[in-house]
């Protein structure tokens, strides 16, 4: 087996799979299964002083269906832990005492300096791995001046980053950004310039998930009322790859990878641009700690099929080959192909090329899709639309380079 | 919820002119599309009807991120034979019966998920868990069928030396003897009864037939225990006159000899006798060995048929014609040769003790049917003296060996049994799920027995 351990921000992960802060890692007993399963580690829910009473509002979840697939995205409004930050050290102590071997991260929020500093002192004594900061919450705790109010603004973000390092002797420090702002390189610079260890991109995207188009009311429905809440799953994956080899690629920063994830494959991709720990939310709501088996397992087959022995040969390994889009190649020439052994004559192809393309494709008196290699530009939208496997590819176009 | 994918398979007119393979698998991306529609259930019922109990949303969650080697490996921790039981599985019966997306569509389509998996392994070639750290304790088990083999692998696994005896000079029992080509190909259960010899802990004898050439005091001497899975061999009488008339056939020495690649030719018009698998599977060759035209003859109605119904339909599309509620009285001779089934009509009585209602012959309406060749297959038995061997087993129905069904365990200490010669003849699945609880069984008898 490939070694999968790997190191973020000095603390050893014995696999980069860490459970997002989220209802997932609200309880000791929900970690602690989740750790029997074989999760590397687990950022507990975020919790606050006790100052800062949280009351939680149901239903909280409302899904995004496309066509017949359930869940491509998922709106919550949830907030953070309930629970008194007494329970979160306990459950602290409980986890470090029988997993040793795994990482237990707590995920704080505070209003003022002082808050910031008191929740870091204590979950330090009581033994946690590292601290993140939610300045990322879109919904809820900004109207509290709180979340992504701080992530939102470079200054806050660097000013409050400080506090929490300056409060922090012995585990290191990061941040979790919000993907809504203008330049999150920005953000991530801000978090370098106080000192404060890591980042974690991304939270979720603020949203309005659909409307139930009888009573007029949002979803989820509270009691007749809804309001914005926060996007994630599978929907948001691209949003959070961007952020990710953004920074990566602009600053000299560890990266906690967090956003869309929920299969090997997408764990890879997150390394690919820099990420050395994976977290997941969504995907463990819906299919439960045991995908963490598929996860380990299709990434050590996957390494072991690259020849690679471990985890760390992946990281950043895809950077070099995302340049600004004034350096990509104007030589670079394709054109469609189709298949007319496997074509199933739906004329998806042809309507995409009439109506959002070049005009390239014709229908032949048996209704075969014909490429016009002088008309086509070979810009793919054939290719993205048609049903049948592999039935439209994209090749280099004859006599150019 | 999409629709279940089906396999491309040959035509009736194509495939009854030779013994390819009918079943072509799943493209990759009708095996994704598929596994995408499993709804990845806890406690999946799925699991609860596999007798060997394959993780199966855990497999096709693997094929489902094209970790086909992770899938592979998944089904082969739970059953070595994972491609023979893709192809001969009635998965309609078993996991895919309750899968709890038939509520919503069609079942997914199990057997063929787990045969596309098996067969992107075969092409890498298969990898199977290695031996444990050695025991010193030593396991003598007959018959290399599939109960034999499995047990083979889980006792190799759990760190004992296991010798494989077995009668054919080719090691696989029925997977190479007697399931047709055309479900089966020979490369498909040559490579999966391959990997399991593989193992250094495995050593099989072929050519050595326990009772003739090596006698059972002989191998309890040489062995801490014994697993027995010889199969079924001997073909239960008919009881009719001219049942040892050339032309008459026995159905498992018909499909052995046309499994194994002899060039068995028929001509004419074939009657085949008895309504199970067996009998579908030899009129379905039958076909495919030139008979012009085939008649399967049961005494009960199509209702009380035992042969699975997928079989009947496969049969009945080949053009296999089916005479219900006709039993054979004599066989005809001339010359010394077949000439025809004397056959009497049956009704159905009273219910017998198996439950199914007792044909009872209508006087009057005999009849001959002229043919060449008639093939009888109403059924195979444990071979005689079974029961007698290791200082007498305790028998069981129809002269099966009597177990113990939570350990494979007979009354004689060290001796275990299973696959059809215990079970009476099921399917291959069940012989594997025997041969792995026997090995549980043999390995907990030699850690507490065996100090």
């Amino acid at each position: 087996m490939a070694d999968l351990s790997i190191e973020f921000c000095g603390v050893k992960f014995p696999n980069p799979f860490t459970l997002a802060a989220a209802p997932p890692t609200d309880s000791a007993e929900m970690v602690a299964r989740a750790f029997e399963a074989g999760w590397g580690g687990a950022i507990l829910k975020t919790t606050s002083v006790e100052t800062e009473v949280v009351e939680l509002v149901y239903p909280m979840m409302a899904g995004l269906d496309y066509e017949d697939k359930k869940l491509v995205g998922l709106e919550n409004i949830d907030l953070i832990s309930e629970r008194h930050i007494d329970e979160v050290e306990k459950d602290v102590k409980a986890l470090k005492k029988e997993y040793p071997d795994r990482v237990v991260g707590a995920s704080i929020m505070g209003a003022k300096k002082e808050d910031w500093q008191e929740l870091v002192r204590r979950l330090e004594a009581a033994g946690v791995d590292l601290i993140e900061c939610s300045f990322s919450c879109p919904h809820g705790m900004p109207e509290r001046g709180m979340g992504s109010t701080i992530g939102q603004d470079p200054e806050l973000t660097e000013r409050t980053a400080r506090w929490v390092k300056e409060a922090a002797k012995r585990v290191p420090v990061i941040i979790k950004l919000t993907p809504q702002i203008a330049d999150i390189t920005a953000a991530a610079r801000a978090v370098k310039r106080s000192g404060a260890d890591g980042v974690c991109a991304i939270n979720t995207l603020k949203s309005l998930i659909g409307i139930d188009l009888d009573t007029f009311v949002p979803y989820p429905n509270v009691g007749g009322y809804s309001t914005f809440g926060g996007y994630s799953g599978p929907a948001i994956k691209p949003v959070a790859l961007r952020c990710v080899a953004e920074i990566a690629k602009a600053v000299d920063i560890p990266i906690a990878a967090v956003g869309g994830i929920s299969t090997w494959r997408d764990a890879v991709e997150f390394l690919l641009v820099g990420a050395t720990n994976i977290q997941l939310c969504t995907a463990v709501m819906r299919h439960g700690f045991r995908i963490i088996e598929d996860l380990i397992d299709g990434l050590d087959v996957y390494l072991e099929e690259k020849g690679m022995s471990s985890v760390r040969e992946l990281v950043g390994k895809s950077l070099p080959y995302i340049v600004e889009h004034s350096q990509l190649s104007r030589k670079h020439k394709v054109v469609a192909t189709i298949n007319h052994e496997t074509c199933v004559k739906d004329d998806l192809c042809y309507i995409a090329c009439r109506d959002g393309g070049h005009q390239a494709i014709e229908l032949d008196s048996n209704r075969l899709p014909k490429v016009d290699e002088n008309k086509c530009k070979g810009c793919g939208m054939c290719a993205t639309v048609c049903p049948v496997y592999e039935c439209i590819q994209l090749k280099p176009k004859v006599g150019a380079m | 919820m999409g629709v279940r994918a089906r396999m491309q398979e040959l035509s009736p007119e194509v495939r009854k002119a030779g013994f390819d393979e009918v079943e072509r698998g799943l493209a990759i991306h009708q095996a994704i599309a598929e596994a995408s529609r499993c709804l990845f259930c806890h406690d999946a019922p799925c699991v609860a009807g596999c007798p060997a109990g394959v993780d199966v949303p855990g497999f096709i969650r693997r094929l489902k991120t094209r970790n086909f080697v992770g899938a592979a490996r998944l089904i082969r921790e739970a059953n070595v034979f994972a491609g023979v039981c893709a192809r001969v599985c009635p998965a309609e019966e078993l996991c895919e019966k309750r899968c709890s997306s038939t509520n919503l569509s069609e079942p997914i389509a199990i057997a063929a998920l787990q045969r596309f998996v098996a067969d992107e392994e075969m092409k890498r070639g298969i990898k199977l868990p290695g031996p444990g750290a050695p025991t010193g304790k030593k396991v003598a088990v007959i018959g290399s069928g599939p109960a034999g083999l499995a047990c083979a692998h889980e006792l190799a696994r759990l760190g004992h030396a296991v010798t494989v005896y077995e009668a054919e000079e080719r090691p696989g029992g029925l997977l190479v003897h007697g399931i047709p080509r055309y479900r089966l190909p020979l490369a498909v259960a040559e490579a999966e009864v391959g990997a399991v010899l593989q193992s250094s802990a495995v050593e099989v004898k072929t050519g050595v037939r326990l009772g003739r050439d090596v006698s059972a005091a002989d191998i309890r001497r040489s062995h801490d225990a014994v697993f027995l899975s010889p199969g079924l061999g001997y073909q239960s009488s008919l009881g009719v006159p001219g049942e040892d008339l050339p032309g008459v056939l026995q159905a498992g020495e018909f499909l052995r000899k046309v499994a194994t690649g002899d060039d068995v030719r028929l001509a004419g018009k074939v009657v085949v006798i008895g309504g199970g698998n067996v009998a579908m599977d030899a009129a379905c060759s039958a076909l495919r060995c030139g008979a012009s035209e085939v008649v399967v003859l049961y005494r009960r109605s199509r209702d009380e048929m035992p042969a699975w119904n997928r079989e009947y339909e496969f049969a009945a599309a080949e053009g296999v014609k089916f005479e219900f509620l006709t039993t054979p009285v004599r066989f005809v001779e001339d010359g010394g040769r077949l000439t025809g089934v004397e056959c009497v009509g049956t009704r159905l009585g009273e219910p017998d003790s198996s439950g199914r209602r007792r044909p009872e012959m209508i006087p009057g309406s005999e009849h001959i049917i002229e043919v060449p060749t008639a093939i009888v297959a109403t059924g195979q038995a444990p071979w005689p003296g079974l029961v007698e061997l290791f200082g007498g087993l305790a028998a069981g129905k129809g002269d099966t060996i009597e177990v113990c069904r939570e350990t494979q365990m007979t009354p004689v200490e060290g001796v275990f049994a299973g696959g059809d010669a215990a079970n009476g003849g099921a399917t291959v699945v069940q012989a594997v799920a025997e041969g792995k609880r026997a090995a549980k069984a043999i390995d907990a008898y030699l850690r507490r027995v065996c100090k």
